[in-house]
């Protein structure tokens, strides 16, 4: 029993109802909200070191037995997830002060991205499969918050998309658990992992795992469930596009990693194949979408599906090298996407547009922004010593561990596309002719978002240089990932 | 054209209260029998939405000049307070604590620490329900 493990969740919960109060006053609003994300990144931090010493905590609410009451579970995949998600969140809020606008701050902005954080890292601890439908709600019912504040048109069209989408999608959430339950007569996610293996995982259980990839699927946006995602995404404005497209993707790829990794593990002949085939066609489609299209949020956008597909390509492997790669990659692109959404929104403010054509020659006048999006664009297409390269590194040599000669080919080829997407926008931006300028520019409102931004890939390149020092960290991580008994046996025997 | 609504707005005046009591009976059945601070919060805000009907919804919002949000924003706080509260004891988060008192006129009764709770479950149920309906009441 360790309540500490709660402290990442709870503080931002509890700093998101104080913010309900003040709702005019901007500057108790954005000095409350950075507090709040400052204490819990320390304590987040904190419970991250106790993890690597301890092994796993665990604590069951109001003081239940273990298979019955709600566990939450924090092993170094969820610490690590955690920490990430409230630093971005930092450096996001702190963007947000140069480019969300007043009008939107002081109508509960603030108290939306600590309901957010606070359902996202509910979602990457809790050990109970129906308290993780639970933090689903919970962030989903702040995005919707984030995704129709400011009500332009464009927002109000693709927030109900947004929320049809996911309305239907968490209607199959339910029914899945409840199947899942009724096959299983348990909903404590330790607990499930034992009684499939006991019962050896028969067919309707493997059907079961097909519905959970389609509901968290729809979430993580894999082919051919993403349709939703790149409307939807590009309709709020910067902060939150980073927001959504940094953490809530990635709630549904951990998901995924965690319930292809802790339930069902003994029919990988037909599961993980299918993963693997649906991580391949979502990187076609994402490769294709980026280089399609002239408009920097779109390619972006698009690169978050790439990166969803490699992640994946790690998790169908099911082997200690992929799985420790996919842990890397997730976190590496958690931070790159948020760094180049941060980017690209400074773009838009300097150049008033988003679309490539129009842009050109800002190298003569933003140098220091041309140089920090090139290490950026590198640091996602996986160039060492950058961040993206370790984990893909990992990733690829799973894939030949697994045998899967093509496809591992395959994923070093994309990093080509990748390359090429977003080095067209460096070379479109940055080079050539002056293109268009925006009119209403000023100086202190660009530092203002140039100084989180740098921050952020400063984050990045620590990142991918100091893999020697968190290289221990990811190989805790992977260990619980590709052997259950160590999560189920923290749970069941040790969760007293 | 107005409407003659005197009889309305005459019986609004008493049923109101009947029905809030009753809410208040239901909230505090809740813990061994069915009801409690959910089903409490609909009928509270039911009750007010009786009123905002016999009468309309600037004379409702000067008889109750309550901010809904806050009342929102009171009841998480209660509610994550009662959860937390263990956490300081050294307990697990939620574990709650109840004991056996005896009142005068009550008798022997049952106090709970998850009444607390449900009381913050109540406000958040009533502040949710008349945000919503104030908001799409006001676009008129």
């Amino acid at each position: 029993m360790n309540n500490f493990l709660l402290l990442p969740i709870l503080i931002p919960f509890f700093f998101g109802m104080i913010l309900l109060f003040g709702q005019k006053k901007l500057g108790y609003q954005r000095i409350t909200t950075l507090l709040g994300l400052m204490i819990s990144i320390i304590c987040a931090f904190a419970l991250m070191l106790n993890v690597n010493q301890n092994g796993p905590q665990i604590v069951t609410f109001g003081n239940w037995p273990v298979p019955f009451g709600i566990t939450m579970v924090s092993d170094m995949v969820s610490a690590l997830l955690v920490l990430t998600t409230l630093v971005l969140a930092f450096f996001i809020v702190w963007y947000g002060f140069g480019s969300i606008g007043k009008e939107r701050e002081r109508f509960f902005y603030y108290p939306g991205v600590m309901f957010i954080v606070t359902g996202v890292n509910g979602a990457f601890t809790t050990g109970d499969i129906f308290n993780l439908f639970v933090f689903f709600e919970v962030l989903l019912m702040a995005s919707y918050l984030l995704i129709v504040l400011g009500g332009e048109k464009a927002q109000l069209r693709e927030s109900i998309k947004y929320i049809l989408i996911n309305v239907i999608s968490s209607a199959l959430f339910v029914i899945t658990v409840a199947y899942l339950y009724s096959v299983v007569g348990t909903l404590n996610m330790a607990d499930i992992s034992v009684k499939i293996a006991e019962i050896n995982q028969p067919g309707i259980v493997t059907v079961i795992a097909v519905l959970f990839l389609m509901v968290f699927g729809m979430k993580a946006a894999i082919f051919p469930l993403y349709f939703w995602l790149p409307s939807a995404y590009a309709a709020p404005p910067i902060p939150v596009l980073a927001l959504f497209g940094a953490l809530l993707t990635k709630v549904g790829v951990y998901a995924i990693m965690r319930t292809y990794t802790l339930f069902f593990t003994h029919d990988l002949a037909y599961t993980h194949e299918l993963l693997l085939i649906l991580s391949i066609l979502t990187i076609v489609a994402g490769s294709i979408g980026a280089l399609a299209h002239f408009d920097v949020k779109q390619i972006i956008i698009y690169n978050i599906v790439i990166a969803v597909g490699v992640i994946l390509f790690g998790v169908a492997q099911m082997n200690e090298a992929a799985l420790e790669g996919a842990v890397f990659y997730l976190i590496h692109d958690m931070i790159i996407k948020a760094a180049l959404f941060m980017l690209i929104g400074i773009i838009i403010y300097v150049t008033g547009t988003t679309n490539l054509r129009k842009m050109g020659g800002l190298m003569g006048n933003y140098p220091a922004l041309g140089w920090f999006y090139l290490i950026a664009a590198l640091g996602l297409a996986g160039v060492p010593p950058l961040s993206g390269f370790i984990g893909k590194l990992l990733i690829v040599q799973g894939g030949f561990q697994a045998g899967n000669v093509w496809t591992s080919i395959f994923i070093l080829a994309s990093s080509l596309v990748v390359l090429l997407s977003v080095i067209r926008i460096f070379i479109y931006a940055f080079w050539g002719e002056q293109g268009q300028l925006s009119s209403t520019m000023n100086k202190s409102t660009y530092n203002l978002l140039f100084f989180p931004t740098i921050g952020l890939v400063l984050v990045s390149i620590l990142y991918g240089v100091g893999t020697e020092i968190i290289q221990p960290f990811m190989n805790e991580a992977s260990k619980v990932l590709s052997d259950p008994s160590i999560y189920s046996d923290a749970v069941l025997k040790g969760g007293k | 054209m107005k409407i003659n609504n005197v009889i309305l707005q005459f019986t609004a005046k008493f049923v109101f209260f009947i029905i809030f009591f009753f809410a208040v009976h239901i909230f505090f059945a809740g813990h061994y029998t069915p009801g409690g601070g959910f089903v409490g919060g609909l009928v509270t805000a039911s009750a007010i939405v009786l009123l905002i009907i016999a009468f309309d919804l600037n004379t409702v919002q000067k008889l109750l000049p309550i901010n809904y949000i806050y009342v929102v924003a009171v009841g998480l706080i209660l509610a994550l307070g009662t959860a937390a509260f263990s956490m300081f004891v050294g307990e697990p988060f939620f574990t709650h604590f109840f004991d056996y008192f005896y009142l005068p006129l009550f008798g022997k009764t049952s106090l709970h620490t998850a009444a607390l709770f449900d009381l913050g479950v109540y406000l958040v149920v009533v502040g949710v329900t008349m945000t919503i309906i104030q908001t799409i009441g006001e676009d008129e």
